[in-house]
């Protein structure tokens, strides 16, 4: 009696705090300050986010439950947590400038990027299925605020309409799993769950875990639940599009991990199939349906596709190894696609912003270090060595032999190759076609963020351990 | 110095020099002038490093010397980088063709001259770093990442067709690579290292083995290349420019013959033995096939692009003969076609350069107007049909011998391959140098000049060199070749008497 009664250890949920606490400040702060007060608490914002980067590299590294069990901090949550903070000040820093010129500099931009933010540290965190659910709707709800934050614009508005629906309907779906699982295997906790089920399932839970699946690869983009991507990408603001294609992903795959590895781990054979079919088919449809793509944004949401199948064949093995695979991808990731939207966002001459294929003809001639970062971004998204890029997939494909997966490796390389090729077209683009007139200048946030992600990528090979070894202690804590 | 040796040196050197020519600013002749000379220094530096790393390396032993070895990715997959006989030469030949693919390009490349010579800078550290890698993971790096800057001059400085060819180029070995790569996974697994010396001595299951060889084969024998495989070839070779086609022929084709030599025969005998009888057969077509497709060429490049493929045939025959003849000649068939391809291309480049056409049929007479070129020429087209006194000669000489004593049949038609190439080589110097000279803008053509001279020379100094006297490179092959032999006989004897056991 009296445990239920103490009160729990906040100590592991301070980086949730700080952010919570800090976030109700500066929606006040800005109701009071009004419009004028975004500039303020964008850098308030950051600092947040900051504090909370630091809260959480102070985590022990031992596994720690409270919150009565629903919560939980081990090095795997710690580890992407932290990705997910730098993706969400990058999500802050790439859209200052845009959001100014293009008159949206509202002060909720920060504020809901922060909500959402903490939506998804509780979702790497959660132990249960209650708090995943809690934690996953703050993440969303944010999130189709800011899809349609440009709302004069047509494109932003339908965009964020259709993240609503179809989120919604996921959502529900994520639900109605869960509530199925909670009836067959009689808890929402996943160490309960885990321990419950050994071996074999019955056909109602396998139901629910299906429909459990059909919510997480909604929320990564996984085929067959990606649909809503390419519009989004294409119609939400340039930065708000980064910040997709960026945090919620980090958070996405950690509530994926969480899921199959804590609480499903005794019936591997039973959502192995249905994370490999999800691997290849959404590895196949982002190397093919990108081919015919001529806006980048929805050229890079095919890619963001190919990739969370790339990272999904980590998870399909089921193994250390492959969790190690994962983390290493998604770290990776990261870099590459913020500095490839980084680039995106920098097309711009006076106040019309450039988002095709074709409008980065000859980049090469005019702005030769913009042309040099983007190109080993491609180079690297199609897995060439010696970029970041070829380490992530090296990971994910090396974990997938050694759990002989082999035919899913096959057809991951494969698949690969064939993306290699829409990744080539943007680098002969740039570099072998003639030059058109010449963009702005990049403004300095974009530059921070494709300088420090385009140094990662290209220097990577020379010190490839730390983040391997990071990696691998995150992975081994969930086993 | 941080235990960084005279390897790592070979390979921060380039990037040195590629970095110092990204310092250079604007596009002045002065900027482009400076580029060509800082590239040309940095690539005789590092031939001459290069030969320091020679006259430390001692011939007589099979073992792998110079061995470097620092952290990298994980305890087991470290940065090893070390030679052995079957590796230095092929490290010499990289390094002594750099600076004529630079003078090749001096005045040739008139655009984007700084970032030409930064990609031939970072080709060349990616070709020393494959010969010089032992680790997979990092022969596999290197192996790939030389794809980055080879893309980049086809599509950059290449002819018309260029785009196509780039792609295909890209895409055709990447596929091959790819297949690989998981092969070397499987292999870590398998023996817990990507370590080379160690993969040589481990013993890989019959059935895993089959399964890794294939894999490795379809990377190498896309990159060698092998029929029916070579398609990329003769679009790379034809758009790329003069340095891009030399560079593509003397070393990119050799690291197939080498990935087969240094992995595929030593680490997967028995596989090698099974699969033998198939690279005899795709050899012996590729070297027929390709050297009927080359006599009705009408394009210069394209002729010697598929004369290549011809010789690559000669190359994989003898190295699955398994004999020490088989074996050695093959490696000497690789360092001689480097030199005497890589020589035509540049012979090539020098007529394009003039007239800017590779069209046999706009040519004719040139003996009248060039005759230092012609001889120059026909010592390259000599040693190309394998004329004795030629280095050709000794590669195809030894190959055949070692494919006689595995199989008489196979050596019996790749034989007829040589008298194919006696005919196109001949017909095509035929239609080039003499005849009439009788269409306008050969009238006023010049012989070549100095640069083009020194380009030359050494060439065929060494072809002729090298023709009479193959002692120094053989020298250099003897004791791996003979190691090889040894572990791989060893080998299939154990599945031998597995086999009699059985019974």
């Amino acid at each position: 009696m009296n445990t239920a009664l103490a009160i729990p250890a906040f100590g592991p949920v301070l980086p949730e705090i700080i952010l919570a606490a800090g976030v109700l400040a500066l929606v006040l702060f800005g109701a009071i300050r009004g419009e004028g007060s975004s500039g303020i608490i964008n850098i308030l914002a950051l600092v947040l986010i900051g504090a909370a980067l630091v809260a959480v590299l102070m985590l022990p590294s031992e596994r720690v439950e409270t919150m009565g069990g629903s919560f939980v901090v081990d090095s795997f949550a710690k580890f992407m947590k932290a990705l997910t903070l730098i993706a969400s000040s990058a999500g802050i820093i790439l859209s200052l400038d845009f959001m100014r010129r293009a008159g949206i500099n509202r002060f909720e931009y920060p504020i809901l990027i922060v909500l959402s933010t903490i939506g998804m540290l509780m979702v790497i965190s959660s132990n249960d299925l209650i708090a995943l659910y809690l934690g996953l709707e703050l993440l969303s709800l944010s999130s189709y605020v800011i899809a349609a934050f440009d709302r004069d614009n047509v494109r932003s508005t339908e965009a964020g309409l259709k993240y609503f629906v179809l989120g919604a309907l996921s959502s529900g779906m994520l639900l109605y799993g869960a509530s199925l699982v909670y009836g067959f295997t009689g808890s929402v906790s996943f160490p309960t769950i885990a321990t419950t089920l050994q071996g074999s399932a019955g056909f109602g839970l396998v139901f629910g875990l299906v429909f459990v699946a059909a919510g997480i690869a909604f929320k990564i983009s996984a085929v067959p639940f990606h649909m809503w991507t390419p519009d989004v990408y294409e119609g939400a603001p340039t930065p708000v599009t980064a910040f997709f294609a960026a945090a919620p992903k980090m958070a996405g795959m950690a509530m994926a991990v969480r899921v199959f590895i804590d609480a499903f781990p005794g019936i591997l054979g039973q959502w192995q199939q249905i994370i490999v079919f999800s691997a290849i088919a959404s590895m196949a449809l982002g190397s093919f349906a990108a081919i015919g793509q001529r806006n980048l944004k929805r050229l890079m949401a095919y890619s963001s596709i190919g990739n969370v199948g790339f990272a999904l064949v980590g998870l399909a093995t089921g193994t250390s190894e492959g969790i190690q695979g994962v983390v290493i991808y998604m770290a990776i990731y990261l870099a590459m696609t913020l500095g490839t939207f980084a680039v995106i966002l920098s097309m711009r001459r006076g106040d019309r912003m450039f988002e095709t294929i074709e409008d980065l003809s000859g980049l090469s001639r005019t702005h030769p270090l913009m042309a040099f970062c983007l190109a080993m971004m491609m180079f690297s998204l199609a897995g060439i060595p010696p970029l970041a890029g070829f380490f992530a997939k090296f990971a994910v494909f090396t974990a997938a032999i050694n759990a002989n997966l082999v035919t899913l490796a096959v057809i991951g390389v494969v698949t690969s190759v064939i993306g290699a090729y829409y990744y080539l077209r943007i680098v002969k683009v740039m570099y072998f076609d003639e030059a058109v007139e010449r963009y702005d200048a990049m403004p300095s946030g974009v530059r921070f963020v494709l300088a420090l992600s385009s140094v990662f990528v290209v220097l990577y090979v020379l010190f490839p351990a730390p983040l391997t070894a990071a990696a691998g202690a995150a992975a081994r804590s969930l086993f | 110095m941080l235990g960084f040796g005279i390897l790592s040196g070979l390979l921060v050197l380039p990037l040195v020099g590629a970095a110092f020519i990204l310092t250079l600013r604007g596009d002045s002749e002065a900027a482009k002038s400076n580029a060509r000379w800082a590239a040309l220094a940095t690539t005789v530096l590092t031939f001459l490093l290069s030969l320091v790393a020679w006259s430390r390396f001692d011939t007589g032993t099979a073992s792998f010397q110079l061995i470097e070895s620092h952290v990298w990715l994980t305890d087991t997959i470290r940065f090893k980088l070390g030679v052995d006989g079957f590796s230095m030469p092929f490290i010499l030949l990289t390094t002594f063709l750099m600076p004529f693919c630079i003078l090749a390009s001096w005045d040739s490349i008139q655009h984007r001259v700084k970032e030409y010579f930064v990609a031939f800078l970072v080709l060349e550290m990616t070709m020393i770093g494959v010969f010089a890698a032992l680790d997979l993971v990092l022969f596999y790096l290197f192996f790939e990442a030389g794809l980055i800057p080879m893309f980049l001059i086809i599509g950059i400085w290449g002819g018309k067709r260029r785009i196509y060819a780039s792609f295909k180029f890209f895409l055709y070995t990447l596929l091959g690579s790819v297949l690989m790569l998981l092969a070397i996974m499987a292999m870590y697994w398998a023996a817990g290292t990507t370590d080379i010396p160690t993969l040589l001595q481990f013993k890989f299951a019959e059935n895993l083995q089959t399964w890794l060889w294939l894999a490795f084969f379809a990377s190498f024998a896309v990159k060698m290349p092998m029929w029916p495989v070579h398609t990329w070839l003769p679009d790379a070779h034809v758009e790329a420019p003069t340095g891009g086609s030399v560079i593509l022929a003397a070393i990119l084709l050799k690291m197939g013959g080498y990935g087969f030599i240094r992995v595929s025969i030593p680490m997967f005998p028995d596989a090698s033995h099974y699969f033998a009888p198939m690279v005899f057969a795709l050899s012996v077509i590729a070297i027929v096939y390709t050297s009927l497709v080359a006599l009705v060429q009408t394009d210069m490049k394209k002729l010697i692009a598929y004369s290549s493929v011809a010789h690559m045939g000669f190359v994989t025959m003898g190295l699955f003969s398994m004999n020490p003849q088989g074996i050695q000649g093959a490696m000497f068939q690789m360092i001689s076609h480097g030199l005497v391809s890589g020589a035509l291309f540049l012979c090539v480049g020098v007529v394009y350069d003039r007239i800017h056409t590779r069209d046999i049929a706009a040519y004719g007479g040139l003996v009248e107007r060039m005759p230092l070129y012609a001889v120059a020429f026909m010592i390259f087209t000599m040693a190309n049909v394998g004329l004795p006194g030629t280095s050709g000669f000794v590669g195809e000489f030894l190959t055949l011998l070692g494919a006689f004593q595995a199989n008489t049949t196979v050596s019996f038609l790749a034989t007829t391959g040589v008298i194919l190439s006696a005919c196109y080589a001949l017909w095509l110097y035929r239609r080039i140098i003499f005849g009439v000279l009788d269409k306008p803008q050969l009238k006023t053509i010049m012989d070549l000049n100095r640069r083009e001279m020194v380009i030359l020379a050494p060439l065929v100094l060494l072809v002729i060199y090298y023709g009479v006297q193959p002692a120094p490179i053989l020298d250099a092959f003897a004791a791996p070749t003979e190691a090889l032999l040894k572990s791989y006989e060893a080998a299939l004897a154990t599945v031998k008497t597995a086999a009699l056991a059985a019974h």
